[in-house]
């Protein structure tokens, strides 16, 4: 009786230990609680949405599940590195940080694990150099190309002249705030605006010193680089101040609905960049709502469907699943591992066919390639319309300032190389 | 008067209001520090979690509504009802004697008589959970709080200053309700505190345990009352931070501001609390003004901290703290 029974349990040991289903990890470095959870949470829903979406209507990608791997690093960088190390031994094909800092730690770790890191807006702009950041990404836009197509649309409204006009940056005192300086001020030179530096201190809470700058010099546009309560507290100083909220543009991590309802009417005519459009108004949304929300399966409660972030979420899972599928018929498998992951990336393809076959078209074609893994570098101004509670796209996607952003990566991976001894690769 | 003149003066001002605004949070550790000589860590949480318990009683929000959804499957969110802010602010002061009682119960009552380093690292503990009960009670989300105050621009102060300086000042009005709230607020605790049998009680604490619990007062019931206090002074901080920025978890991060305050004022000095946010408020905005373009800027923070070291080399006990005298 005793032998029967230890028989028994072997046979279900055997049996669970037996071969595990193939799967395709992706892990979510996500951020659900803490200063910055507002934004976590709409992101980590619709990366992990878009995921179940294709499990539960397609099967899978190629047939085969994925399994979205969710770690907390509550946008703390060393939690964000225990996620990684903690989660790459699962067969992690590629990482999503969500956070500049994390991103700056992996970006080493690559070259040694040799699993590719897609920092999607964000990281290290330098990236975008596949010759020396050979496991790196940051499409489909850098914070430079950002800063450039930012002063293009004031140059638009301008009339096509800067000259001797005031641009003033307030931006989030840390590396992700400082990245666009340089690029503003190579700008400056060429199209002749004065440039005036504001800094504000983590978290942002308290900015009255910089708005009374503002209000005193009068600059004609005031740009952000905030991220969190320091967008929420910038929106209301300037309506406070009443400055024209059509001059004031945000990076593409201060355009959320987060930033401007606390404002109420004030954060009316609000505008920031953005690589994707806003809004529901899409095929893949109605799917998203039948095969996920309604039928129980959503990663959240379903109250960020369709706002920026969440849709920004997805996107990011969209480049992650288009990449696999590149993988798989590149390398002919159905299971792939991060070095071919690495080469689905590099060789992804998302065009306008592409996207409408997604069910999201209205976003500009993804060309990436050795050379380029920042590309296409688009970006389109939308602006928050208080009564309807609604961002719009008002102007189409405009290209960056590809001559003066172009020289400043080729100079930072130049010196990047240098440093760790890197060869740059050669592309066809 | 000259233009830089007039904006310093102007920034000088602003700073005071702001200052006004960390002196009501860090009048919520002066009173449990004067009190029980415990540094309340929490109280930063505090401040988030009235603020959260105000704003979701008054949009009518089902507390942990994501809990009971992913138990029962059920999907509610909201009552459907919107409560007066009077009403709101009722029942949020109700929860904060709640907490009050709960945190004396079930914390303080059990370290009676320990160092006060082991009642700092309990309330350590508190913040914590508080963060993560805050969240799971009423959820992640900014929200938008309106109590009904003004906010923006004062026409009349940029008007009136314009004509007699010929430069129009900027003064926002939820500043100004701000300081009208806190001149009443301290107004309020001082008047309690001594005019009142329970104050009288409050002050004996404070003044010496021991003798206070030889003439019969109940140490439980003070604890109970100077949380139930600071629960409020931390709600009306709540309240006006709030205000201004959306409630959401960064509220819990003012008390970093307010250290550098209590360190200038003193941690036993309602007055002092009053004193030290007025000068950090107006020292930073001035130290940014003139002195930030010249270092790269951003100086708010780490100016704070700085000027309350150097008051610590003079005056370790704070500009109105009381001197601890230890005799061998």
């Amino acid at each position: 009786m005793k032998l029967n029974r230890i028989a028994a349990v072997a046979f279900a040991a055997l049996m669970a230990a037996g071969p595990a289903l193939a799967e395709l990890v992706v892990p979510s470095l996500s951020y659900r609680t803490g200063p910055y959870a507002p934004n976590g949470i709409p992101y980590a829903d619709g990366f992990a949405d878009y995921f179940t979406l294709l499990n539960e209507r397609d099967g899978g990608i190629g047939g085969v599940k994925v399994r979205v791997l969710e770690c907390e690093t509550g946008y703390n960088t060393e939690k964000g590195v225990e996620c990684y190390e903690s989660t790459k031994g699962e067969g992690a094909l590629v990482y999503h940080p969500l956070s500049t800092g994390i991103t700056y730690q992996l970006i080493p770790k690559t070259l040694v694990d040799h699993i590719p890191v897609h920092s999607m807006g964000y990281g290290r702009t330098s990236a975008a150099d596949g010759r020396i950041f050979k496991w790196v990404f940051n499409f489909p836009g850098t914070y430079w190309d950002a800063a450039s197509i930012i002063v293009k649309h004031i140059k638009d409204q301008e009339g096509g002249d800067l000259n001797g006009k005031k641009l003033a940056l307030l931006y989030h005192n840390s590396a992700y705030g400082k990245e666009p300086i340089r690029t503003l001020q190579e700008l400056a030179k060429k199209h002749g605006y004065e440039l005036t530096l504001l800094p504000v201190d983590h978290p942002g809470q308290e900015q009255k010193s910089q708005w009374l700058q503002i209000r005193r010099e009068r600059p004609d546009y005031v740009i952000m680089w905030g991220w969190g309560v320091m967008n929420q507290v910038a929106i209301q100083e300037a309506a406070n101040i009443r400055f024209p909220m059509d001059h004031f543009i945000g990076v593409w991590w201060s355009g959320s609905e987060n930033d401007v309802l606390p404002a109420g009417d004030g954060a009316d005519g609000y505008k920031a960049i953005a690589f994707h459009p806003p809004g529901t108004d899409a095929p893949l949304f109605a799917d998203i709502k039948k095969y996920v929300l309604d039928a129980g399966k959503a990663a959240g409660d379903g109250s960020h469907f369709g706002e920026v972030l969440y849709n920004r979420g997805m996107y990011a899972a969209i480049t992650v699943a288009e990449a696999i599928r590149t993988a798989q018929q590149m390398n002919n498998v159905k299971e792939i591992t991060p070095t071919m992951m690495r080469d689905g990336l590099e060789n992804l393809v998302i065009d306008a066919k592409r996207w409408e076959e997604i069910g999201w078209p209205g976003n500009p074609e993804i060309h990436v390639t050795c050379a380029n893994h920042g590309g296409p570098g688009l970006g389109a101004i939308q602006q928050w319309d208080a009564k309807t509670k609604t961002w719009s796209l008002i102007t189409p996607f405009m290209e960056a300032d590809r001559e003066v952003v172009d020289a400043l990566i080729a100079e930072d991976a130049a010196a990047f190389a240098k440093e760790n001894n890197i060869t740059p690769r050669e592309c066809k | 008067m000259s233009d830089q003149l007039l904006f310093s003066i102007e920034a000088a001002i602003n700073g005071l209001m702001t200052g006004i605004l960390y002196a009501l949070v860090a009048l919520g550790f002066v009173l449990i520090f004067k009190a029980s000589e415990i540094f309340n860590y929490a109280q930063g949480v505090m401040a988030l979690f009235a603020a959260l318990t105000l704003v979701g009683l008054q949009k009518g929000q089902v507390p942990f509504a994501e809990l009971i959804n992913a138990i029962f499957g059920t999907n509610i969110h909201e009552f459907g009802w919107e409560m007066p802010t009077a009403l709101a602010l009722l029942l949020t002061i109700g929860v904060m004697v709640l907490f009050a009682i709960l945190v004396e119960r079930i914390v303080l009552r059990h370290l009676v008589n320990q160092a006060p380093i082991i009642l700092f690292m309990a309330t350590i503990g508190l913040a914590f959970f508080m963060e993560g009960f805050g969240d799971l009670m009423w959820g992640s989300d900014i929200k938008a709080l309106d109590i009904g105050l003004p906010k923006g621009l004062s026409e009349t102060v940029d008007q009136t200053t314009f004509e007699w300086f010929g430069y129009g000042f900027f003064i926002d009005r939820l500043d100004v309700a701000a300081a009208i709230v806190a001149a009443v607020l301290v107004t309020a605790l001082v008047l309690f505190s001594q005019y009142t049998r329970i104050g009288r009680a409050l002050r004996a604490v404070a003044d010496d345990h021991q003798a206070a619990l030889s003439v019969g007062i109940s140490l439980r019931l003070i604890w109970v009352i100077v949380w139930a206090v600071a629960g409020f002074v931390a709600l009306v901080a709540g309240a006006m931070w709030g205000a201004k920025s959306g409630v959401q978890f960064s509220l819990s991060l003012i008390a970093l501001k307010a250290l550098p305050v209590l360190m200038l004022g003193g941690f036993t000095s309602i007055p002092g609390a009053i004193v030290g946010g007025l000068i950090i408020g107006a020292g930073e905005k001035l130290f940014e003004l003139w002195v930030g373009p010249l270092i790269g800027g951003a100086t708010e923070n780490w100016f704070a901290y700085m000027l309350a070291l150097v008051f610590l080399v003079f005056r370790p006990q704070g500009l109105f703290g009381e001197k601890i005298i230890e005799r061998v």
